[in-house]
């Protein structure tokens, strides 16, 4: 654990269990989530799409979409529980304390007003600031995330900037407070590839000055690989393997975190064939007893039908693996 | 914008003009009118004169010129049954028409888009549950027997309202007839508006929950959840202004429809208004009359659409650049 005595993790997640209950019973999305994150670090989240990314990120700031729930575990910001809060207190921890991102830049934004008007509102929303004030810091802001002009930009409908120049006016949302951390959902994905590394340069850059933590979630190892300190990798709901960014990428120990940083085409050799994972990964409806990955498993063992592994520290990190547990 | 709204003009321009091709052609198709004039006994000669004196001895296409050239100046010429200028008939009642036509949009925008609101914010509550089977009712009821119900209840049964007529009516400034300023005025005009404006109500509202329903799943409302904004400031700063963009249209093309279809509601509650003598103007065959109302409804469904077209842009920025382009 990174977790030191003296400060409490920005944020921790304990065994946190998402459900989705319908007519046709309870669906486990997410199944026993812990991880946490220090002040000013950036925690990566990957994995296959479904595998409960977003939906961490969507639990922690309460935005699950009903009828989804959270039904056990807890949430923590900074040392204190928050995923028992009423609806009224989340939401001014939404935007104060979190600070989101989310995928799409172009949908993020209402199309019907200036981008200051929504900064302004961002920030008289959470800050005692007079409506003056306010603009003045959104127009800070915008510099910030390097919108040139920002003072005549603050007047502009989102429509008029450019997919990367939206992005940087999310992030600039998201920052309007100062949060201590910031969950960003996919923030590079709909994004042109020579944006992509402008945007998470701003991003880090912010991040490291205002010492913000950060959970990045995304399928793109390149984008975790250069921003992030430590990395969860996610699968069917649960993660199964946390370490340093240099560990889990260089010489990850979980079968999956083999195979997923296997299937990343490096650019100094050219192998004959990317690796890849047989199978897929497991509908919610139909996840397998024991590890979740063992019908995929190459190391597939008798007792990975039965038990469940759960995170074990290894090294710098944890993985849940029994072929670890044997070894150690 | 400026050659936007040139455009627009133009096309519409085209629109009237066909409008009144089809408006002169009625003429054409019903009969000679100098037999309605002339006796049966009148000498041939004199049938002659008669119909040189009204030009209709000319080629059609100079007919048909000089009729667009007299519309443009607002001469549609005589009703046949009351020997009246017929923009004269019109102007009389048209205050009945207009007053009756935005007291009912008034009322359906009123009432419709706050209801749209509540049943798509609280979609679950027994409220919204009735509010949205009323307005199946009112989606599918015809007008002419919600008035008749109406006219059964409030006027027969409880006798609380009028069941016809305009009231005590004042005219202001000479020409303008309202039933706006006198208290029977007022209760003239409640029945009349709810029956003509409950089809557009229920539209309306269900027009609204349904987009706003659309639009609290969009990608934006998510994001000024995550913002941690106020429930009010998502609800009614957010989503309800981007519920309203497509219901202006609506609203707009309805408010048209309301004074066109004015008629069969103006029947029922016997209100003097241009509904009622454009029926009395199909059932004694008063051409000019029949023409000329077609070509101001068209004129003003025109307009409507243009005015709407605007306000559009004037809501959503989006449109407003395309248009300026």
């Amino acid at each position: 654990m990174t977790s030191s005595a003296v400060t409490p993790p920005v944020l921790e997640l304990r065994n946190l269990v998402v459900e989705f209950v319908n007519r046709h019973g309870t669906l486990r999305a997410l199944d026993g989530i812990s991880l946490s994150i220090a002040p000013g670090e950036v925690l990566g989240v990957v994995g296959e799409s479904g595998a409960g990314k977003s939906l961490t990120g969507a639990a922690v700031i309460g935005l699950l979409e009903p009828p989804g729930r959270i039904a056990s575990g807890e949430v923590l910001l900074a040392g204190q529980r928050i995923d028992q809060l009423p609806v009224e207190e989340l939401r001014h921890i939404r935007g104060k304390r979190i600070g989101t991102i989310f995928q799409d830049p172009l949908t993020s934004l209402d199309p019907l007003y200036r981008v200051g008007e929504q900064l302004i509102e961002t920030i008289r929303t959470h800050l005692p600031v007079s409506e003056q004030q306010a603009r003045e810091r959104a127009i800070a802001l915008l510099a910030e995330v390097g919108i040139p002009a920002p003072e005549k930009r603050i007047d502009g409908y989102p429509h008029e900037f450019s997919g990367g120049m939206r992005q940087r006016v999310v992030i600039a949302l998201a920052l309007a407070a100062e949060p201590e951390l910031i969950i960003a959902d996919e923030p590079t994905t709909a994004l042109d590839v020579s944006v992509q590394a402008q945007i998470i340069a701003v991003l880090k850059k912010l991040c490291r000055e205002r010492g913000t933590a950060v959970m990045l979630i995304t399928h793109d190892m390149g984008v975790i690989a250069e921003t992030a300190d430590r990395v969860a990798v996610m699968y069917a709901g649960r993660v199964i393997e946390i370490g340093p960014v240099r560990d889990v990428v260089k010489s990850p120990r979980h079968p999956y975190a083999k195979g997923l940083m296997g299937s990343i085409p490096a650019l100094d050799e050219r192998p004959e064939r990317l690796l890849q994972i047989e199978g897929s990964m497991p509908r919610l409806t139909a996840i397998p007893q024991g590890c979740a990955f063992h019908p995929r498993c190459p190391h597939v063992m008798p007792r990975c039908h039965e038990a469940r592994p759960v995170l074990e520290p290894i090294g710098a990190g944890q993985v849940a693996c029994f072929l670890h547990e044997v070894r150690s | 914008m400026l050659a936007f709204v040139i455009r627009r003009i133009l096309q519409s321009c085209m629109v009237l003009l066909t409008v009144a091709l089809l408006a002169f052609t009625m003429f054409r198709f019903v009969g000679d009118p100098v037999a309605q004039i002339v006796s049966l006994d009148t000498p041939a000669e004199e049938v002659r004169k008669v119909r040189e004196s009204l030009g209709l001895d000319d080629p059609v296409i100079v007919q048909m010129g000089r009729y667009l050239y007299k519309a443009v100046q607002m001469d549609f010429g005589i009703s046949y049954q009351f020997r009246q200028p017929v923009i004269q008939l019109l102007a009389e009642r048209a205050p009945a028409t207009l007053e009756l036509a935005l007291i009912s949009s008034f009322l359906s925008l009123a009432i419709g888009i706050p209801m749209g609101v509540y049943t798509a914010l609280r979609r679950d509550s027994l409220f919204a549950r009735v509010f949205q089977s009323i307005s199946l009712v009112g989606v599918s009821l015809p007008t002419f027997l919600i008035g008749i119900l109406l006219i059964y209840l409030f006027a027969v049964t409880l006798g609380w309202l009028p069941s016809f007529g305009r009231g005590q009516v004042v005219t202001v400034s000479g020409r303008w007839s309202t039933g706006l300023l006198t208290v029977s005025g007022l209760k003239a005009l409640i029945l009349p508006s709810i029956t003509l404006g409950l089809y557009q109500m229920t539209l309306i509202m269900r027009l609204v929950r349904a987009e706003m329903l659309e639009v609290l799943r969009s990608d934006h409302i998510k994001f000024a959840r995550a913002r941690g904004l106020t429930t009010r400031a998502i609800h009614f700063r957010h989503a309800l202004k981007s519920t309203l963009v497509p219901v202006i249209t609506i609203a707009g093309l309805q408010l048209g429809s309301i004074i066109a279809f004015a008629v069969i509601t103006e029947t029922v509650f016997q209100w003097p208004g241009m509904g009622a003598l454009f029926l009395k103007a199909v059932q004694n065959v008063d051409i000019p009359i029949m023409a000329a109302y077609l070509m101001i409804i068209s004129a003003l469904f025109v307009t409507i659409n243009m005015v709407v077209d605007l306000l559009y842009a004037f809501v959503d920025p989006r449109l407003r650049a395309t248009i300026k382009g």
